[in-house]
């Protein structure tokens, strides 16, 4: 306890912010990003590893180069979410939690996204796709490279 | 009760990209009024009198919580404008930020005046990302036309992470740490960000501000019921032919919102607050909402006859597994208990002693949970089971 008191004292600057900015400029805090990073901070790796794995928009296992959340709260699934979720699966052959093998997708369900009078919504990195139906999808992913 | 426009008054009516259409509508008077008319006392009493109560869910009077951070002793002082509503079903603070984040720069420099902060935070949450700049230039504008003084807004952004709209969880965010809940007293208006004496509103609570100081909180305070004044602004969602942000009077009552507003038809249940809010079947239809009835951060899901309340519950239950920060076992433990239970029930493999074990679960969570996530997080459960508690019994495993 006393010596995470002393570490926290240490950080200099925000670690949340430092990890924003790494998932941003790497797509991924790795093992080896984490590890290096308590080093130089002089922290135990648990601190830095605590925060990356607390937030659903960071990640500690690598991404693809797009990653597509599809709501899957309450609002969502009354207009039909579960289709996008299928059409999605179909249109990229992979299941939510996964990556494609050509590293061009990450697939994730999120919980709400404050879009539901647009429902169903999703987002694709930071842009927001609302309106959905299953046939609009292959257009959509088609823009993402 | 009529619809009416002080939350929303300016939205699309100005562009959230250009002050000059914010100023023609009267734009930072409230600030000059609060600034070389008013000490901070006065302003303070002046929210007092409003009665205007917050609006992210918890309803705590806004005057007296800027007043105890001002009373409080402290070279720094903190204001924070959270802006992570993550409640499920909730876009309202999207829209007033997509369509006039000046007013909330101007009601938290007040609210920055009156308790004696010089730095101000949003809190924006991750999935807002799309609105960062908007609101950034929002901010830039301000300052480079020398309305915020000698005040600072920072914005910080969130990471993913429900529990962060809690407010002690949001101020561990902003510190860098995990989004855990803290243990209260201390309150944030004694020691909040960095153990400083910090107030924490919600969007809506100060887009009210400047109307409040132009106009006296004797005029807000004649709107309303005795114990919730002002407006409500509502995001309602589901089965409704038109869904989306509606302003009313509290005190209005469901009907008005769902019915003749949003235009729902045979409807079965609404899910008012989100996933830690009440449902309510269709025969409460004339509830007011209000404080002292229902209300919450003013999410109202609507569900038609067609759904099915098992599994209503059981999604909303999974949210808040999902969601809970671990802190507390109670929350970390009783969510995913419950949500166990619900997907049996789900698949007609409820045991007779599941409802019984559902409600001393829900009354242990609501007793012993450490945040407002945990003490509301069996609402579903429970006014289901109150309401629809056939629903359960006939998915009980050989009924």
């Amino acid at each position: 306890m006393s010596k995470k008191v002393t570490s926290q004292n240490k950080v200099p600057g925000n670690l949340l912010v430092v990890l924003q900015e790494a998932q941003t400029r790497l797509g991924c805090l790795s093992p080896e990003f984490m590890v290096e990073l308590a080093d130089s901070l002089d922290v135990p790796v648990n601190d830095v590893y605590e925060i990356a794995t607390f937030y659903s928009f960071l990640s500690v296992k690598p991404l693809g180069r797009n990653v597509i959340r599809i709501c899957k709260s309450l609002p969502c699934y009354l207009k039909n979410g579960q289709t996008i979720i299928d059409a999605v699966e179909k249109e990229i052959g992979i299941k939510p939690g996964e990556t494609t093998t050509d590293d061009r997708f990450s697939f994730e369900l999120t919980n709400c996204i404050g879009l539901c009078d647009r429902a169903p919504a999703m987002l694709i990195n930071n842009d927001v796709h609302v309106d959905l139906t299953p046939r609009k999808i292959s257009q959509i992913l088609k823009k993402y490279k | 009760m009529p619809q009416a426009k002080i939350v929303l008054r300016n939205c699309g009516v100005i562009d959230a990209k250009r002050i000059s259409t914010f100023l023609e509508r009267d734009g930072f008077k409230a600030l000059e009024k609060a600034r070389r008319e008013m000490t901070p006392e006065e302003v303070i009493n002046e929210v007092k009198v409003s009665e205007l109560r917050g609006r992210g869910g918890a309803g705590f009077p806004c005057g007296i919580k800027w007043e105890g951070a001002r009373n409080s002793p402290g070279d720094s002082k903190y204001v924070i404008c959270n802006a992570d509503e993550g409640e499920v079903g909730t876009f309202k603070d999207r829209y007033i930020l997509e369509n006039d984040p000046f007013t909330l720069v101007e009601g938290l420099t007040i609210a920055g005046c009156a308790i004696g902060a010089s730095q101000g935070y949003i809190y924006l949450r991750a999935e807002y990302h799309y609105l960062l700049d908007l609101l950034k230039d929002a901010i830039k504008q301000a300052k480079e036309s020398g309305f915020l003084g000698g005040f600072d807004i920072d914005v910080y952004e969130g990471a993913g992470a429900y529990v962060c709209g809690e407010e002690s969880a949001l101020m561990e965010s902003i510190e860098g740490k995990r989004g855990e809940s803290r243990y209260r007293p201390p309150f944030p208006t004694v020691a909040g960000l960095w153990q400083k004496p910090t107030t924490i509103n919600n969007v809506e609570t100060l887009m009210n501000i400047p109307q409040i100081v132009l106009n006296g909180g004797g005029w807000y305070s004649q709107m309303g019921t005795e114990r919730s004044k002002g407006t409500k602004v509502f995001s309602v969602s589901g089965d409704v032919t038109r869904p989306g942000v509606y302003e009313l009077v509290l005190g209005s009552p469901l009907r008005e919102l769902v019915e003749e507003l949003a235009l729902a038809r045979d409807v079965k249940l609404m899910q008012i607050g989100g996933a830690t809010g009440r449902i309510l079947p269709y025969d409460m239809m004339d509830t007011p909402l209000a404080f002292e009835h229902i209300l919450g951060a003013g999410a109202v899901t609507v569900f038609d006859e067609s759904r099915d309340v098992i599994d209503i519950v059981r999604r909303t239950m999974e949210f808040l597994a999902e969601e809970s920060c671990g802190k507390c076992t109670p929350c970390r433990q009783g969510t995913e208990a419950m949500a166990e239970i619900m997907e049996r029930f789900c698949w007609g493999e409820g045991a007779k002693r599941d409802i019984k074990v559902l409600e001393n679960l829900a009354e242990t969570m609501m007793l012993s949970s450490l945040c407002g996530l945990g003490q509301a997080a069996p609402f579903a459960v429970v006014d289901t089971l109150k309401y629809f508690r056939g629903d359960y019994e006939r998915r009980i495993r050989g009924n």
